[in-house]
């Protein structure tokens, strides 16, 4: 399995803290690999409320952040919370918020202030098992909520999917990155078996973390110093036409984003079927891309890092070149619609999934796969 | 203009004029309505103890939301409800900042309840001033968890019935049990008096942050003349005579002590 994880092609993007880190190779969890990759990241404040399966992330941090002259604040809500992202974030500071789904659900009004304000900031969320309260099981069931808005308005978060403690280290850095690049929050969506699960990865001692990055933020609301202008953080347009022209200036920024795609493919060169899976549901179809190869199948995998921005002409072009693809998610198909607008009926999309937290085996998948194959 | 008469003008002293923390657009504000003195109060403040540098305001939803567009330091327009949340995080990042919350009845005692009691418990250090005037203002007219009991609203329209709606929450009561609340005041805006004691307890609220005591918090009994149907020197004496038996003024907590001669 350890070979596996060695991305073979990532499409790169230029955020900096991809860079391979330093540190030692030793088992990690997933949730602590956040915590990490946070504070290596450079976030100089989390604010957060608990709730299972998250839980490590702030216990960590509450004790790491005041060693490190950082700022944890267990709030009262996680409305109290993301309200507390808004302020840090408006100030200039790297702010970070960890929760799960129904955690997540009440931040939505605050997440839609925060991008209509054009603040950036980080939001991991663990997700588990909905609807309501559903359970504290693994589930991909927030991929609507994240990648289509969950708040009011027209806005977007990039969202990043890692699949392995390795890049549950390193996104929180790269997220950090896409924020401050792009003046929007985003959002690093996981699950509650990446979340629990004990990996090698290469991370960093406490010790060994650089102190976060002096970045200059003409915009943030610091108090005036010696400023000629102040600076005011909103999201308030009453007029009509400014309102549209902010809406504009919001989507020429998400356009932009656009360019920040990544994906990971596996034995697509000569891949006849493939399978489209992101986070944990990658992992077992890869490992049922390696059964079926095993078999002499012609069967590939297509992981999108981005959920948004979605890697959709990379999967318009391999629609041309394939069979069929299956895309595989814990929920009842969600990523699915995001994939068939891609193919564009080009070849046929087929989807399995299940959601409440039963994770298929790589068996079943490769099962499914078998099926389309006849 | 005669030279004599610039001569006299030149002599004159300059004994008021709007202050520094101030902007020059002229407020929105409905006519008896007392929004305009409290925003003349909080910049007289910021002036007095020089904190226009260093100051990070954090503007409600309401009839002050637009507020930014009056004062000259930094702001942020929070989400209804949520400013001292969000001036929370805004002190703790930087301690050295001055950090206020200006929030009404609807937003401070309502929706954002939870989050006004969680900073006041924790302690925060940042001061809030809170405008009641028991009536949702901007949405028209809405009944308040501080309308007075018979008090008729939109939405209570033949009076506000405590069987079914409760009654008016004092929020300096009930704050006054929370050990981080450092300064707790209430006053009433209708005299040059009152406006008097206003500006003591406002600078002891003040204090109370850049002393490192405390949350400060001074309650203002405000008019709201449209809403209430009442002539604004109506207005200022329904306050005197009702909503003051409602809602007593006086000093709720005072951990911060007189400055030394």
């Amino acid at each position: 399995m350890p070979e596996t994880m060695t991305p073979t092609k990532t499409k790169a993007s230029t955020v900096k803290s991809d860079a391979p880190p330093t540190g030692r190779k030793r088992l990690v969890k997933g949730n602590e690999a956040l915590a990490l990759g946070a504070l290596a990241g450079g976030c100089e404040c989390f604010f957060g409320y608990p709730i299972t399966p998250q839980n490590e992330i702030p216990e960590l941090l509450s004790g790491w952040m005041p060693k490190l002259g950082r700022v944890f604040l267990q709030a009262e809500s996680e409305v109290a919370s993301i309200n507390m992202l808004y302020g840090a974030s408006a100030c200039g500071h790297r702010a970070m918020t960890s929760s799960s789904s129904p955690g997540i659900s009440l931040m939505m009004e605050g997440l839609s202030y925060i991008a209509g304000a054009q603040l950036p900031c980080v939001l991991i969320n663990v997700m588990r098992g909905g609807p309501g309260l559903g359970n504290i099981a693994p589930s991909q069931s927030d991929y609507f909520q994240a990648c289509k808005g969950g708040g009011h308005g027209d806005y977007r978060c990039i969202v990043l999917a890692p699949w392995n403690a390795q890049e549950m280290f390193e996104f929180p850095g790269s997220a950090f990155e896409l924020a401050d690049r792009y003046r929007m929050p985003v959002f690093v969506l996981t699950d509650a078996v990446l979340g629990s699960m004990l990996e090698p990865a290469t991370v960093p001692d406490l010790e060994q973390l650089p102190p976060p990055p002096k970045m200059d933020k003409p915009w943030a609301t610091t108090g005036r110093g010696n400023r000629s202008h102040k600076n005011v953080a909103n999201s308030l347009y009453l007029v009509p036409e400014d309102l549209t022209e902010h809406n504009e200036r919001l989507q020429a920024g998400y356009r932009e984003a656009l360019r920040e795609v990544r994906y990971d493919t596996r034995y697509l060169e000569d891949a006849e079927y493939v399978v489209a899976a992101f986070g944990i549901s990658a992992r077992v179809g890869y490992s049922a891309v390696n059964m079926l190869r095993k078999q002499g199948l012609k069967v590939g995998l297509f992981r999108p890092i981005t959920l948004w921005p979605f890697p959709e002409k990379a999967l318009a072009e391999l629609a041309r070149k394939v069979k069929g693809i299956l895309t595989f998610e814990l929920n009842c198909g969600q990523m699915v619609e995001d994939v068939r607008l891609a193919v564009n009926g080009v070849c046929p999309v087929e989807f399995y999934g299940v959601a409440g937290g039963v994770l298929p085996a790589p068996e079943d998948v490769a099962n499914v796969v078998r099926k389309m194959m006849k | 203009m005669r030279d004599e008469d610039i001569a006299v003008v030149e002599e004159m002293e300059c004994v008021f004029s709007r202050p520094e923390a101030l902007t020059d657009k002229a407020f929105h504000y409905c006519p008896g309505c007392t929004h305009g003195i409290v925003h003349r109060l909080v910049a007289e403040m910021i002036d007095e103890f020089k904190l226009m540098d260093r100051t990070v305001g954090v503007c409600p939803v309401g009839c002050s939301v637009l507020m930014y567009d009056y004062f000259e330091c930094d702001m942020i327009e929070a989400s209804h409800g949520r400013a001292p949340a969000v001036a929370t995080a805004v002190k703790r990042t930087d301690p050295n900042r001055f950090v206020f919350t200006y929030q009404g009845d609807g937003d401070l005692a309502s929706i954002g309840m939870a989050e006004t009691v969680h900073a006041a418990a924790r302690g925060d250090r940042i001061t809030i001033f809170f405008i009641n005037n028991g009536i949702y203002g901007m949405t028209g007219g809405q009944m308040a968890p501080t309308t007075l009991i018979g008090q008729r609203a939109t939405t209570s329209p033949s009076g506000r019935d405590e069987r079914l709606t409760g009654a008016p929450i004092g929020i300096c009561e009930l704050l006054s049990s929370l050990k981080g609340v450092a300064y707790l005041a209430r006053v009433p805006l209708t005299s040059p008096k009152n406006l008097k004691d206003a500006r003591k307890h406002m600078r002891k609220a003040i204090r109370a942050q850049l002393e490192d005591k405390g949350l400060g918090l001074v309650e203002f009994l405000s008019t709201c003349p449209v809403q209430w149907k009442m002539e604004p020197i109506a207005a200022m004496k329904h306050i005197d005579e009702n909503v003051v038996k409602v809602f007593p003024p006086g000093v709720f907590v005072d951990c911060v002590g007189d400055l030394q001669k």
